[in-house]
């Protein structure tokens, strides 16, 4: 037996390790990808890093510099109360990508725009795979409702839904999460009505299997592939859907370090002269959206070139 | 044919082309050192296995090589002039419309969006700048040439609105508009039905004696390239292995890889009572690992110490025969002889299955299907129709006893597959009874019985989706195990490696993917989750259809094995008569939801026939130039089965046809003395008359 055992470890770790090996293959033969990953990794280390590359909190105020645009003492300027806007970029980006706070002293790994997007998944998951297997009235029942939820203009939505449960962290999860959840279920489905055909299934079929277990377990897996880019490109729309609600005020509550609050609020002083406080921020969304559409791009292209 | 006079220069003469594929993982040289001539009037048959690289070497007289793909070395003269290293314009002068190429999907080559008459015509007023009249004048006599029934009427449909058969012969007739001097086919029958595929090939002939056109034909087939070419290359893993007339490829192979294809195949009239299938051990080799000495070293039987050492050259062995052996003479002479039986001795995993005789000797049958009907529902097309229904399977009965294997065979359309889905339980049929160790299972699989579930189990038909791609061989195996064995967890991996040995698989696959895996190891995986929980009866799709003829061998004779020592009862599909012959105890012959004749297996490949079975026989490729088959043709298609024809079926395209009877009464089933029922009107003694299909004529040059 130990044998055995053994043979199984050996085995199994080379798989593994040739599993990476190969997805950073496909990453690297493609230079949309690798530009992507370079962009959305700096905002990753900027944000777990934020304490070690600033002396400022996000929050702190400095009544000597107001609105002052980049210089020594602050490399990106100053907002409107003196606030130091690289810091309030850091803390920002944080929020959206690495942690989610939930409560007065809690947070969650991951940040907001990547949460909503993995209850999004969860949801639109289970929905797209229980239309496309089962089917019948079923499938007409869940996708007729999906199809109303997305003859709905997507910032329309955001805002019924921020109006309605209250503009914070957690709310703005539960909003990214309602208004993907009709996209993520659709692509699911139409993944799933082809896997659905393959024999393997029947062969699920005729050993008796619970539909659970065939859904998740011998459909889902096989669908990983277009899930995953296609998450990727969520999550940058969800940062962009976190900006556009910071801006019109439904994002998370000040003084929190909020991208989209932040462009609001420099926005009046472009033409006073300084726009270095709208300026930056917007720079900030933009990067990371386009980053994570190129690596998803390029990942998509690369993995559909080799099949 | 009459003595020609002119100087012999070869339509193409190929010589030592080299192309290679450039990947991520640097060259594969595709094929390598490929010369062969085709002279005018003559069919070259090109065989070999998948990835053996025919259909490379076609795409590199064409040169549609791909974006990837070029020639690196040789030349390929085209009525004497080299078309390797020409400018794509330059081709295009030399080869102008010399050249028509026929690809294996018709669907591929016709544009679905346009009319058949338009996309013909276009080839004569683009090419030939004929006027629109004159074009289609000329397309309608030469889709009558390919004996399409009312041609002027094709003209004005569109592709989906002709059967496959019918869109072969339209891009036959395209590719013939020109008068070219050499038409290139690409598999062109392997999509088509038996019956069509040979009034494909029987129009191929024709065509060819009356346009003494050069063609090259590509075909996997053994059974094909005997009836179309008059001189046949083998092509092994992007080499020449061996180039001959037909008759001396099929009688004296002097290649051991020529050798060894034609042990694969189950000649018609053999059957595992009496002869066994000797697969080719081992598989092709990367062509970015060839052996140092000859490619088929490692697989040859009769590999010695030189072999390992020299690749030897593609040499005349004897007049207008070569072959690349070192030894071809000798073997060529001895012929090869089969291993001791002790290769037939059960394997190391038997002891785990004790034989089951005793259940052999019940007389009941283990499954009983009776007046079965499965029908489909269809919206009707018309407004207020109400619904139709497609009777996929329309009262079919059979009855398979213990440790007996039932083959169904018949063209595609006609049931088969329904009739098994039906019976697994995939889909629920309409009417009629369905039993299995005495207990009622006319059910839809999810409401059956564990034990029902366990004891009746299925092999499929395509290699690339019988597995999930997501989990390993072993887990997917042990998933069977865990569901019907109950197994503690530490037997589980124990027992799958018994049953990966049982498969000649072991332990070694346990952690691969799927797409490690060839398509014959994946079949023999879906076979071992089939047989885990080790049921009664097995119901095989098509199981080896998808696969290379050693493969399929070696799957087959695995099936055998596990038939033997477990004592299973199976239910195989196929539409080629040769395997189903070899394989099956009793045979079902289905033609449009019903069964025409079912029997013993030898009874139902000798008279009496019923006239689908005779027309069957008549049409399936035989692997061998002697024999002589009787040419009957069905005319017309297959009927919808969404309003079957009255009476007999069959009726619409017997060539038989007794008269109004045959229209409006349904037949009688007689019972022949051989032991086979036969569901025709036509008296019995009649039937028996018949001559049998199959004749074997003497050689045409003895030697």
């Amino acid at each position: 037996m130990t044998a055995s055992t053994q043979s199984i470890s050996l085995a199994a770790r080379p798989r593994w390790w040739r599993r990476i090996w190969n997805g950073l293959a496909i990453l690297f033969a493609s230079k949309t990808a690798v530009v992507g990953l370079i962009i959305v990794l700096f905002w990753v280390t900027a944000a777990i890093c934020a304490p070690l590359l600033t002396p400022y909190s996000p929050t702190a105020q400095d009544y000597r510099a107001q609105n002052s645009g980049p210089s020594a003492a602050h490399i990106l300027g100053t907002d409107d109360l003196g606030r130091d806007i690289w810091s309030r970029l850091l803390y920002g980006a944080r929020i959206v990508l690495i942690m989610l706070p939930v409560g007065e002293h809690v947070w969650l790994p991951l940040g907001t725009a990547i949460w909503g997007v993995l209850l999004g998944l969860l949801v639109g998951c289970t929905l797209g795979l229980v239309a496309g297997y089962l089917g019948g009235w079923i499938d007409e029942v869940v996708m007729r409702v999906l199809d109303a939820m997305m003859a709905f203009p997507v910032i329309l939505l955001y805002m019924i839904i921020i109006a309605a449960v209250g503009a914070s962290a957690t709310n703005v999860v539960l909003a990214i999460a309602i208004v993907g959840t009709p996209g993520i279920a659709r692509l699911v489905r139409g993944l799933t009505l082809d896997i659905r055909t393959r024999d393997y299934i029947r062969a699920a079929e005729i050993r008796g299997e619970r539909k659970l277990y065939i859904m998740f377990v011998e459909i889902l897996p096989n669908a990983r592939g277009p899930i995953v880019i296609d998450a990727m490109l969520r999550v940058g729309y969800a940062i962009f859907a976190m900006g556009t609600l910071g801006f019109l005020g439904l994002g998370l509550p000040p003084p929190s370090p909020d991208w989209g609050s932040m462009v609001a609020s420099g926005r009046r002083y472009i033409l006073a002269g300084s726009p270095w406080a709208a300026l930056w921020p917007s720079l900030a969304i933009a990067s990371l959206v386009v980053g994570l559409n190129l690596l998803a791009d390029g990942l998509r292209e690369e993995s559909m070139r080799y099949q | 044919m009459i003595a020609d006079h002119r100087p012999r220069v070869p339509i193409l003469a190929v010589r030592d082309l080299a192309i290679v594929y450039a990947t991520r993982q640097g060259d594969v040289p595709a094929v390598r050192g490929v010369s062969f001539d085709i002279q005018r009037g003559e069919t070259l048959g090109i065989v070999g296995e998948s990835g053996c690289g025919k259909s490379t070497v076609a795409f590199g007289i064409v040169n549609f090589l791909g974006a990837n793909g070029r020639i690196v070395s040789g030349e390929i003269l085209f009525q004497g002039q080299n078309l390797v290293g020409k400018s794509e314009g330059d081709l295009r002068k030399i080869r102008g419309d010399r050249i028509a190429m026929v690809y294996q999907d018709p669907m591929q080559a016709l544009n679905p969006s346009m009319r058949l008459g338009d996309q013909m015509a276009e080839v004569l007023i683009v090419h030939r700048g004929m006027d629109r009249k004159a074009a289609e004048a000329k397309c309608i006599q030469m889709l009558e040439r390919v004996y399409m029934p009312d041609a002027a009427n094709v003209m004005k449909r569109y592709p989906h609105q002709i059967s496959g058969g019918q869109q072969q012969r339209v891009v036959i007739a395209m590719a013939l508009l020109n008068d070219p001097a050499l038409l290139i086919m690409d598999e062109p029958t392997t999509a088509l039905d038996v019956t069509v595929e040979a009034a494909v090939l029987d129009l191929i002939a024709d065509l060819q004696r009356d346009f003494d056109t050069a063609i090259m034909y590509i075909s996997h087939n053994l059974g094909v390239i005997a009836r179309v070419a008059d001189r046949v290359a083998v092509m092994y893993a992007g080499e020449m292995v061996e180039r001959a007339a037909v008759a001396d490829i099929f009688l004296r192979p002097s290649h051991p890889y020529t050798q060894g294809l034609m042990r694969c195949v189950p000649r018609l009239g053999q059957d595992k009572t009496s002869s066994y299938l000797y697969p080719i051990p081992g598989r092709v080799p990367s062509p970015q690992a060839l052996p140092p000495g000859c490619i088929f070293e490692p697989r040859c039987a009769f590999a010695r110490r030189e072999c390992g050492q020299r690749r030897p050259e593609l040499r005349e062995v004897a007049a207008g025969h070569w072959a690349s052996c070192l030894f071809a003479e000798e073997i060529a002479e001895q012929g090869w002889k089969p291993p001791a039986p002790a290769e037939k001795a059960p394997s190391p995993g038997a002891s785990a299955f004790p034989p089951v005789g005793a259940r052999r000797a019940a007389d009941r049958p283990i499954l009983k299907v009776e007046h079965m009907k499965t029908f489909y529902r269809v919206p009707s097309r018309r407004l207020f129709g109400g619904r139709e229904y497609v009777r996929a399977v329309d009262d079919v009965s059979i009855e398979v006893r213990p440790g007996e294997t039932l083959g169904i065979v018949g063209e595609s359309g006609c049931g088969k597959s329904t009739l098994v889905k039906t019976i697994i339980g995939l889909e629920t049929p309409t009417a009629g009874t369905v039993e299995f160790m005495g207990i009622d299972i006319a059910q839809p699989v999810s409401r059956r019985s564990l034990d029902i579930l366990k004891n009746l189990q299925m092999v499929f038909q395509n290699p690339d989706s019988t597995l999930n791609p997501s989990f390993s061989v072993g887990a997917q195996i042990g998933r069977a195990l865990r569901r019907f064995r109950k197994l503690p967890g530490r037997e589980v991996r124990a027992e799958v490696i018994r049953l990966l040995d049982l498969m000649k698989l072991g332990e070694r696959y346990y952690d691969r993917l799927p797409r490690q895996l060839s398509g014959g190891e994946k079949q023999r995986v879906g076979i071992a989750r089939a047989i885990a929980g080790r049921p009664e009866v097995v119901l095989c799709d098509e199981p080896v259809s998808a696969l290379d003829v050693s493969v399929q061998a070696a799957v087959l004779n695995l099936l055998l094995e596990i038939q033997q020592q477990m004592g299973t009862t199976m239910v195989f599909i196929a539409h080629d008569l040769s395997v189903v012959r070899f394989f099956c105890d009793t045979i079902a012959v289905m033609y449009l939801g019903q069964i025409v004749e079912i029997g013993p297996a030898e009874a139902i490949y000798m008279p009496p026939y019923h006239p689908y079975t005779e027309a069957l026989l008549s049409a399936v490729p035989i692997p061998d130039p002697r024999v002589e088959q009787a040419r009957i043709r069905l005319s017309g298609t297959v009927p919808s089965a969404l309003n079957p024809p009255a009476g007999c079926r069959f009726h619409t395209r017997c060539p038989r046809k007794l008269g109004a009877i045959c229209e409006t009464q349904t037949p009688p089933w007689q019972v022949a003395a051989t032991g086979q029922r036969i569901f025709c009107h036509i008296p019995l003694a009649e039937l028996s008359r018949m001559a049998s299909v199959i004749t074997l004529k003497e050689a045409p040059h003895a030697g």
